[in-house]
């Protein structure tokens, strides 16, 4: 079973988002994402300055079986990306909760509201 | 309704990753798809394949029947045992179906079709038998009685591992060279195989298909799904039906003229279609040399105009990217071209279609 972490908000497109401090959102895929595609060995980032909107393609996971598009969780721009993950994609099967992709600053926080808690994502996962 | 092969339950006990392949309900991986790969490549994995059709073929005519039906020429079959890999053709000289026939007698030969071609095939041989008149009996045996399951063993120690439980069958296989069979009492074993390396693929009465799965893994064997097999045949350059080619392609442009045999006055199914056309594409390997994934219908841009990528993956063996494509006439190895991936260009070096085999990459 995949793991889905209580502090983490969620978007029905296997992303996860945790709000920090300074107002900033660091996004990942689930772990649900990372065990359905499989042994991850490309990730392609986005740009640090583009702006996304909502559910925009902002990165591309790969494993050896298939490419899968990430979307941006909420409107914002992208701050900070983490070439640690491009380097050793295999660090996003190992840990996807540590294993972050990008971070970035909504346009308005309060977007985080509108996005699945642990409990509904659990049920999104569950069912897929 | 999906359906299931004989050792569905086994692959669920070992919690096996279930996907739709074709209709079938089967496991892609058990793991990690990467370290199945690597087994195979460096010790011994196997593969539950009994969504593969056999087919016996018996009867006076045979040898005449496979003579026409194929494109390759059962003639070279002299040794009982001995296999063939051949491609079945329509009219138009395209691809039906690619197979292995192996040659038992001159009354009896067995061949093994892919999955999703298998209803299509059987309609194609039994038109093809009552249209020529000629004294053979066609029997599937995958479904229904006295069908048989299929267990692909592979890798390095794929033999010593196959011997420790199964110990009557080491005379019998001890000297079998490839692209061979042995029929050990209700086993066939033969030294074929879509992974580059040693090893065997085992029919057996499905009944007992999971009691010899579960012994294999016992004695050390990783089950490996069809992710794993899929990296291993295209690291090996070994063609997919229905991905590298299909009905409307002539063997001649996926690969496989070293399967059409065209040295006699023999004639068969497709013959004069393809002896027309001629080659029109080649089929060549990539190896991307940019970061990214090469991945089936991707555009291949070339100094002689575009090609398309066939079958594309992660190479666990290079550690890069590799592909099958087909590109015009005129590209040649070593050539730099370039892979349109989500409209960036990105460069890849043309290579002969082979990657990998025998547990080493040969690029």
């Amino acid at each position: 079973m995949s793991n889905v972490l209580a502090n983490l908000k969620y978007a029905a497109s296997h992303e996860w988002m945790l709000l920090n401090a300074d107002g900033s959102v660091t996004v990942g895929i689930t772990d649900h994402a990372q065990e359905a595609l499989g042994d991850l060995v490309f990730v392609e980032l986005p740009e640090v300055g583009t702006h996304y909107d909502a559910e925009k393609e902002i990165a591309v996971v790969e494993s050896v079986k298939a490419a899968a598009d990430v979307y941006a969780p909420i409107a914002g721009t992208v701050t900070e990306v983490n070439q640690a993950a491009a380097d050793a994609p295999e660090s996003v099967n190992q840990d996807a909760y540590s294993a972050w992709l990008f971070k970035m600053t909504p346009d308005n926080v309060a977007d985080l509201n509108k996005m699945l808690d642990a409990a509904a994502y659990q049920a999104v996962a569950d069912a897929a | 309704m999906l359906k299931k092969t004989v050792l569905n339950s086994a692959h669920r006990a070992m919690n096996a990753r279930m996907v739709d392949f074709g209709g079938w309900d089967m496991p892609v991986n058990y793991g990690s798809q990467i370290e199945e790969h690597h087994a195979v490549r460096n010790n011994c994995g196997m593969f539950d394949v009994s969504h593969m059709c056999p087919v016996d073929v018996v009867g006076a005519d045979c040898r005449t029947f496979l003579s026409r039906l194929v494109a390759n020429d059962v003639a070279k079959l002299k040794d009982s045992g001995k296999a063939l890999y051949a491609a079945m053709l329509n009219d138009a000289g395209c691809v039906i179906d690619d197979l292995i026939i192996y040659f038992l007698s001159d009354t009896r030969f067995r061949i093994v079709i892919n999955a999703g071609t298998a209803e299509k095939d059987l309609a194609w041989m039994q038109a093809k038998a009552a249209e020529w008149k000629l004294d053979v009996t066609i029997t599937q045996r995958r479904d229904g009685a006295n069908n048989l399951g299929i267990i692909a063993v592979q890798g390095p120690n794929a033999r010593a591992k196959v011997w420790e439980v199964l110990p009557q069958a080491k005379a019998a296989t001890e000297g079998l060279k490839a692209f061979f069979a042995a029929e050990v009492d209700q086993y066939f074993i033969a030294s074929t195989g879509y992974t580059g390396e040693d090893g065997y693929e085992i029919m057996l009465p499905a009944g007992e298909a999971e009691a010899m799965w579960n012994k294999l893994n016992a004695a050390g064997v990783a089950p490996c799904g069809l992710g794993a097999r899929d990296t291993l045949r295209l690291e090996a350059g070994m063609n997919l039906y229905g991905q590298d080619m299909d009905e409307t392609v002539s063997p001649l442009d996926a690969g496989l003229a070293w399967t059409v045999s065209l040295n006699t006055d023999r004639d068969f199914v497709g013959k004069s279609a393809l002896t027309a056309a001629g080659q029109q594409k080649q089929f060549l390997g990539l190896i991307l040399l940019d970061k990214g994934v090469l991945r089936g219908h991707q555009k291949v841009m070339t100094a002689h105009g575009n090609g398309e990528i066939t079958s594309g993956s992660f190479s666990p063996t290079l550690q890069q990217s590799i592909a099958l494509a087909r590109l015009p006439l005129g590209v040649q190895v070593g050539d730099e071209v370039e892979v349109d991936i989500r409209g960036k260009a990105l460069k890849a070096k043309v290579t002969k279609p082979v990657f990998a085999r025998n547990g080493k990459a040969v690029q």
